[in-house]
């Protein structure tokens, strides 16, 4: 088949009529089980799973649609739609999620079927966003921009998305299933954390071969995933993929949803016995089935558009120039880019993050011109960011300052990237079914208390992380402070960790002690930071000075206020 | 529910073993618990065996040259243990003869069921048997090889699906 290059959208996987014909086939599906749903000819019990496949959750208040946005690329035209569907179907939000999703929150069960129609008209749809399933495959944001990348992991998460759509076999495990795959040394998809995290890079023929990390989450029983193999060849990684999920399809436990999860199942067997069953299934079989040929890999590989990177020879100095010229565009060039591969190019985070705003919504108008701002400046390209921040791969150094202004115009240029604003917060109890306090007005208060940007930036890295109860979906654990909502009788309150992270030097943070009433969890947070700036030596960011002086020079700050 | 194969019903050959009653002498399918006095039957006389989901297939490798079907269990629809089983059969132990879905797989899963490896479905489950030949034949393609071997489409993992 041959594709026009000039005409496939950058960077990410361009539909042709087959794919188109699976997506329609699969809305006609939904159609038909809503269908039988509402005639009663299916049962609650079993219209759930059907609907999960299709990302459609029952929550506190509505229905909520989990859109798939695979390995958290997208395009313009896309987000244009997603910015429609929350005008039409929601109250005008979208909420961009730790799995470089996007949710939308007061959906009708009985849109759904014309939702996932309008989202198959831009090549999108919510398969496998919720299950007991492989979900969607994150990936690095900076992907194919980032300077220090070995290897563009996009092409390999779009080889695993295929695999595992409607995978025959793996649809229904014990539990859902989570891959995420870097292509960087510096890990930005906290490969550790996931049921399967791989690690790309060349190996020594030049071929991509993958580091596997298996058995790291989150939720009840936080575990830092184990490492299962180096090395492993592209031309294996489907094979060997199927080995580790067929194992665990057939040993998981599943008397239990709560250890229900690889990561249990790794844990009771122990590595060397785990490695064992994976490496007897791996070796007995047929290779030759599940081999990933380099033709595949290439002919996948041409269907990514890819961008022109062509910037004048004075870009970088114009940059400088600009910085000097304008304070306020200078921190926020230190705080919201990214290092790009090309010299005259540069990675752009915009901030989800308001102050004192909810983390990761955004508004149909937001959406739109994010939209128009990625075809203006970065080649229609728009990259969800597991922090929940949206991501402009390429844009010329030149006119970042342009982007800048227009971002700043729309209240999306808060310089707060990788700082304490930049918090991550799970829905929580005011959408969340399962919570058990409210994630969001914690999030709202911390980041209004901090939102001097002088401050921020003198404060430095610090990860906030809030999770509105054990499942950890926003991911407490691996925050350098953590905070857990809890119920005790009725009233929410809030456990503090300390010491997680989710990058290279991964850690599970460690809980410090009793948990706060809502009203004392904000102030005790300022009171560790404040204790942080003292202790800290010159240059020490919050997680080495905490890992230097450990929980107790902290405690009496959390617990026991001069 | 009636025998389905390939969308369409089929008639059932094969008789289940009664427990505490012995074997009839034509087809039958014994628990595996009686898989060794099936075995100890005539030859010639067709033998099935019923597993559990949690059965580790490769214990009937001695038993397969002499079985002409397995049939796998879904106890709820959610447990998907058995399409494990049934690739592990075809791919592993190379077995050729009939793999019966039994327990309540859904429709919906069908497509899943025969890309595994199954080859009849017979369900407690009441709905018509239309819904089920419509669920075969709603979904014309899938993203990844199967047993089936289906017609790979272009470059990528994709693939038709048979449906006939
Ligand atoms: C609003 C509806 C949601 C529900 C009902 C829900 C439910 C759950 C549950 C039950 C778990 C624990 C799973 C386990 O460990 O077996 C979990 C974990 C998780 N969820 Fe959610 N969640 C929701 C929203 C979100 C959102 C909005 C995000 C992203 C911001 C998210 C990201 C995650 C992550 C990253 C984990 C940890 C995964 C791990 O341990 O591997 N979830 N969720
Ligand atoms: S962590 Fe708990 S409260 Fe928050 S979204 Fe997940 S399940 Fe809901």
């Amino acid at each position: 088949m041959s594709t026009d290059t000039a005409t496939l959208p950058v960077g990410r996987y361009a539909y042709d009529q087959v794919d188109r014909t699976f997506l329609s086939q699969r809305v006609a599906q939904f159609r038909e089980q809503v269908g039988r749903r509402v005639a009663g000819d299916l049962s609650e019990d079993e219209f759930k799973p059907l609907r999960l496949m299709n990302g459609l959750y029952l929550q506190l208040h509505a229905y909520m649609l989990r859109v798939a946005v695979p390995y958290g690329m997208m395009g313009a035209d896309q987000m244009r739609e997603l910015a429609h569907i929350a005008r039409t179907y929601d109250r005008d939000y979208g909420h961009f999620t730790t799995r470089q999703n996007i949710q939308f929150n007061w959906i009708r069960l009985e849109d759904t079927p014309d939702i996932l129609e309008r989202l198959a008209g831009v090549n999108m749809h919510a398969i496998q966003t919720s299950g007991n399933c492989i979900r969607n495959v994150t990936c690095d944001e900076f992907a194919g921009a980032a300077a220090d990348e070995l290897l563009d992991p996009r092409i390999h998460a779009e080889i695993l998305r295929q695999w595992s759509t409607l995978h025959p076999e793996f649809s229904f495990l014990p539990r859902k299933f989570k891959i995420a795959i870097s292509g960087s040394p510096h890990d930005r998809v906290a490969a550790r954390f996931h049921d399967i995290g791989l690690v790309a890079h060349p190996g020594p023929d030049g071929r991509p071969v993958f580091d596997v990390f298996v058995g790291g989450g989150l939720g009840r029983t936080p575990i830092i995933g184990v490492h299962l193999r180096d090395n492993l060849p592209e031309e294996d990684l489907l094979a060997y993929l199927e080995a580790v999920v067929r194992v665990y399809n057939a040993y998981g436990r599943r008397d239990n949803m709560y250890k229900a999860r690889i990561k249990i199942l790794v844990q009771a067997l122990g590595v060397e016995q785990f490695r064992e069953k994976v490496d007897a299934e791996f070796a007995q079989m047929n290779r030759a089935d599940y081999r990933l040929e380099p033709a595949i890999v290439e002919g996948i590989r041409a269907r990514f558009g890819i961008p022109d990177l062509d910037a004048p020879a004075d870009a970088a100095r114009k940059l400088e120039a600009d910085r000097k010229a304008d304070a306020r565009f200078d921190r926020w060039v230190r705080t919201n880019t990214h290092t790009h591969r090309h010299e005259g190019f540069i990675s752009a985070v915009v901030s989800i993050k308001p102050d004192g705003g909810i983390p990761g919504d955004v508004t149909a108008d937001q959406m739109d011109l994010i939209a128009d701002l990625a075809d203006e400046f970065s080649f229609g390209e728009i990259r969800v960011t597991h922090m929940q921040n949206v991501v402009l791969g390429h844009v010329r150094k030149d006119r970042l300052r342009d982007l800048w202004r227009r971002l700043e115009g729309a209240g999306l240029g808060t310089p707060n990237i990788g700082l304490v604003g930049d918090i991550i917060a799970c829905p929580g109890l005011d959408y969340c079914a399962l919570a058990n306090a409210r994630s969001i007005p914690i999030a709202q208060k911390l980041s209004a208390r901090f939102a001097n940007p002088e401050l921020q930036e003198n404060i430095g890295t610090l990860r906030i992380n809030i999770s509105g109860c054990i499942n950890a979906c926003g991911h407490h654990h691996a925050g350098h402070i953590g905070i857990l909502g809890v119920d005790k009788r009725g009233e929410e309150f809030f456990q503090l960790t300390l010491g997680g992270s989710a990058e290279n030097d991964v850690a599970i943070g460690q809980i410090i002690g009793p948990a706060l009433p809502e009203d004392e969890t904000v102030d005790a947070i300022a009171r560790l930071i404040d204790t942080y700036l003292v202790l800290r030596n010159e240059g020490e960011a919050f997680i080495d000075t905490y890992r230097r002086l450990g929980a107790a020079s902290f405690k009496d700050a959390v617990y026991a206020p001069a | 529910m009636p025998l389905l194969e390939n969308g369409h019903v089929t008639e059932d050959r094969w008789a289940q073993a009664i427990a505490g009653e012995a074997l009839p002498a034509g087809a039958v399918i014994v628990p595996l618990e009686r898989l060794e006095e099936g075995l100890a039957r005539p030859k010639d006389a067709p033998l099935g065996v019923a597993i559990g989901p949690d059965v580790d297939v490769a214990v009937l490798r001695p038993a397969l040259p002499r079985l002409g079907l397995v049939a796998v269990n879904f106890p709820t629809f959610r447990d998907g243990r058995a399409f494990t089983q049934a690739r592990a059969l075809r791919e592993h132990l190379s077995f050729t003869g009939e793999i019966r879905a039994t327990g309540t797989p859904l429709p919906d899963q069908y497509e899943f069921l025969l890309r595994c490896g199954v080859t009849t479905v017979q369900t407690d489950r009441t709905e018509d048997v239309a819904v089920w030949q419509q669920a075969h034949e709603i979904i014309s393609i899938a993203y990844q090889p199967s047993v089936l071997h289906e017609r790979p489409q272009g470059l990528g993992l994709r693939r038709f699906l048979v449906t006939d």
